[in-house]
């Protein structure tokens, strides 16, 4: 038995296989583990701990350096409002000081129907286009106060589902391509690489 | 007036608004630079690149060729590519993964033709969640194509590129902590030297750390030739760049450049670039390269934006994002906005890092929103001289790694070219502008 769905064990299988070493797989797996119940759960992490071969403290150890991880429940969509430089000199204060009334709930908390939570971000890449706001790490260009609110209502009325999925589901795309070359393949051509480059050092010294 | 003769080298699909998808890369000349690069033996890939003498775009600009040849030989040795774009006001690499994701998959091939290294990773800011999926669909593609995997265009060489979240934290764009993060674990740097990644790397292997934009070049560069591109720019600073614009200007944006051939007033006032200021303000300060940087002035503007013109005003180009404050800026809200962000991200390794940026933030908070002292400047600038000695540029290093002396950069900036309005926070007992 497996706390994760079998879909999502699936996957977390699929990427402990891509790296060398199983630890690796620690991030992508913390967000799978995130997409199966919204935010790190006590038996999230533990079965990451199994899958990655690592204790439940190392994990939660390793998921509380990073911002992206929560390790209480969270909004269905965390609404992230940057403040940072190029977004305060294009009103970024202001515009997280307007969603924290539009969504009310104050910044770093959680609205009380556990539809939005509020995050005041660093800078998030996307400055041309300021102030920055981002709703479970999707870009949504809302710039003006008018342009958050309608988005906050295609949101409780779920009309941006499809663009948007619930907190957590971070990568849609699965890997379709091959794993990795079989290893011997890969040994070979390293060695017969490696040779090639030994005779051309060879024959350039002669 | 600005300079626009050189060819679009990294952003040449922007029009397009279909340029994230195959259809488009194939029908511009995608994987053409695999291709040749795969018909050449791979130490002449990488002479190419040499001659290129392509500086590292992720902030440090340290050749890229160079970095290459320091790889210790080993049997295993790894390629990561650095995509942790989060130097505050940088946005090249959000673009690049975003709208031209083959064209890094081709890059990133190359290198690892060039390097014989048979499994590279990229290292994806985890808030880019399109970027994720784009560079996962790219990958797939060139699965598809036979442009990745086993046996690659058949020339017997084989590759698998793995895309690997981040999870948000700053540091790990510092190449040690990102190898850390891709082991599993905290971000944490690691000390160097004496052993820098390219001889104990990840997993103990020697490994290249490059950064998306330098691995987006690397396509044209094998098929034009380094000649060629070492032809564009000017002395050290070779090829084109992307530039990110941002702050107090008409047309915020990210253009791609001739290296050193334009200065900061051509990016700023150029009307097919920044445009000019809002309500055709003045400048009053502008950041040349990250918030790492120092701050240059009015009298700065006609700067080249070159590697070295840049090193030669004590600051650096760094990412090669600008930000413009005119006069409507706060230099004292600018400087404790950006310190914030440092406490924040410092990972707590180092004392001076850790303890300082704290300090320094809480003395710039009671400045901006009263209950500052005069006597805070002087302890300002000894906090800051405690976290790099002597304030020069480059910096003294207190710590395991450069987020410590990129600290005080803003803060001795805005002091030393705007100390009266320092005073005037003490004396309004706070900000004057609110």
């Amino acid at each position: 038995m497996t706390y994760f769905r079998q879909d999502i064990r699936l996957r977390a299988q699929e990427v402990v296989a891509l790296y060398p070493q199983k630890r690796s797989a620690m991030l992508p797996l913390l967000h799978l583990a995130q997409e199966h119940d919204g935010y790190l759960t006590p038996e999230g992490m533990a079965e990451v701990a199994e899958l990655t071969g690592t204790s439940p403290a190392e994990v939660r150890g390793t998921a509380s350096f990073y911002d992206m991880f929560h390790l209480e429940p969270v909004g269905t969509y965390v609404v992230g409002v940057c403040t940072n430089i190029a977004c305060l000199l294009a009103g970024g204060q202001e515009m997280l000081d307007h969603a924290a009334s539009t969504l009310g709930c104050a910044v770093g908390s959680t609205s009380a129907d556990g539809m939005f939570t509020l995050e005041e971000t660093e800078c998030l890449a996307d400055c041309n286009i300021a102030p920055c706001v981002q709703v479970n790490h999707r870009f949504v260009r809302t710039t003006t106060p008018d342009a958050l609110d309608a988005l906050v209502d295609d949101l409780r009325n779920g009309r941006r589902d499809e663009e948007i999925p619930a907190h957590g589901t971070l990568i849609r795309v699965r890997r379709s391509g091959g794993l990795r070359a079989p290893a011997d393949q890969v040994a070979n051509e390293r060695a017969v690489a490696h040779r090639a480059r030994e005779e051309r050092a060879a024959q350039e010294k002669k | 007036m600005a300079v626009f003769t050189a060819p679009k080298i990294v952003s040449s699909r922007s029009e397009f608004a279909d340029s994230h998808t195959l259809t488009r890369f194939l029908a511009t000349g995608g994987f053409e630079g695999l291709r040749r690069a795969l018909t050449m033996y791979p130490e002449a890939v990488a002479a190419e690149v040499d001659t290129a003498s392509l500086l590292g775009r992720g902030g440090a600009g340290f050749p890229a060729g160079r970095k290459w040849s320091m790889l210790r030989k080993a049997p295993v040795s790894y390629l990561v590519i650095n995509g942790d774009e989060s130097e505050p006001a940088t946005f090249k690499d959000h673009y690049l993964v975003e709208r031209e994701p083959h064209q890094l998959i081709e890059g990133v091939t190359i290198a690892a033709y060039a390097l014989q290294v048979t499994q590279a990773f990229i290292f994806l800011r985890g808030e880019f969640a399109l970027g994720l999926e784009r560079v996962q669909q790219a990958i797939n593609d060139a699965y598809e194509q036979g442009a990745l995997g086993s046996n690659i265009f058949g020339s017997g060489f084989s590759l698998d590129i793995v895309v690997h979240p981040g999870a948000g934290a700053y540091i790990c764009g510092e190449e040690t902590s990102l190898i850390e993060a891709l082991e599993g674990k905290r971000g944490f740097p690691r000390i160097k030297p004496p052993f820098f990644p390219a001889a104990i790397g990840l997993y103990g292997q020697p490994t290249v750390v490059n950064n998306v934009e330098t691995m987006a070049n690397l396509p044209w560069i094998v098929s034009h030739g380094g000649a060629a591109f070492a032809a564009l720019g000017l002395g050290r600073s070779t090829g084109t760049r992307l530039f990110a614009l941002s702050g107090r200007v008409n047309n915020p944006g990210m253009f791609e450049l001739e290296m050193a051939k334009n200065t900061f007033r051509d990016i700023i006032f150029d009307p097919a670039l920044g445009g000019g200021i809002i309500n055709n303000g003045q400048v009053k300060a502008f950041i040349p390269g990250g918030v790492s940087a120092p701050w240059l002035g009015p009298d700065d503007l006609d700067t080249p934006l070159g590697q070295d013109e840049v090193g030669a005003k004590a600051t650096m180009l760094g990412s090669g994002s600008i930000v413009v404050m005119d006069q409507t800026t706060c230099a004292v809200r600018a400087a404790w906005r950006i310190t914030k962000f440092f406490s924040r991200e410092s990972c707590g390794q180092c004392t001076p890092c850790r303890e300082g940026s704290g300090w320094l933030e809480r003395i710039m908070f009671r400045l901006e929103h009263g209950g500052g002292r005069m006597e805070d400047l002087d302890l300002l600038m000894d906090l800051c001289d405690n976290i790099a000695p002597g304030l020069g540029w480059p910096p003294q290093q207190t710590t395991i790694c450069v987020l410590g002396s990129s600290i005080p950069s803003s803060i001795t900036s805005a002091i030393n070219m705007f100390r009266d309005e320092f005073y005037a926070h003490v004396t309004h007992d706070g900000c004057p502008h609110d």
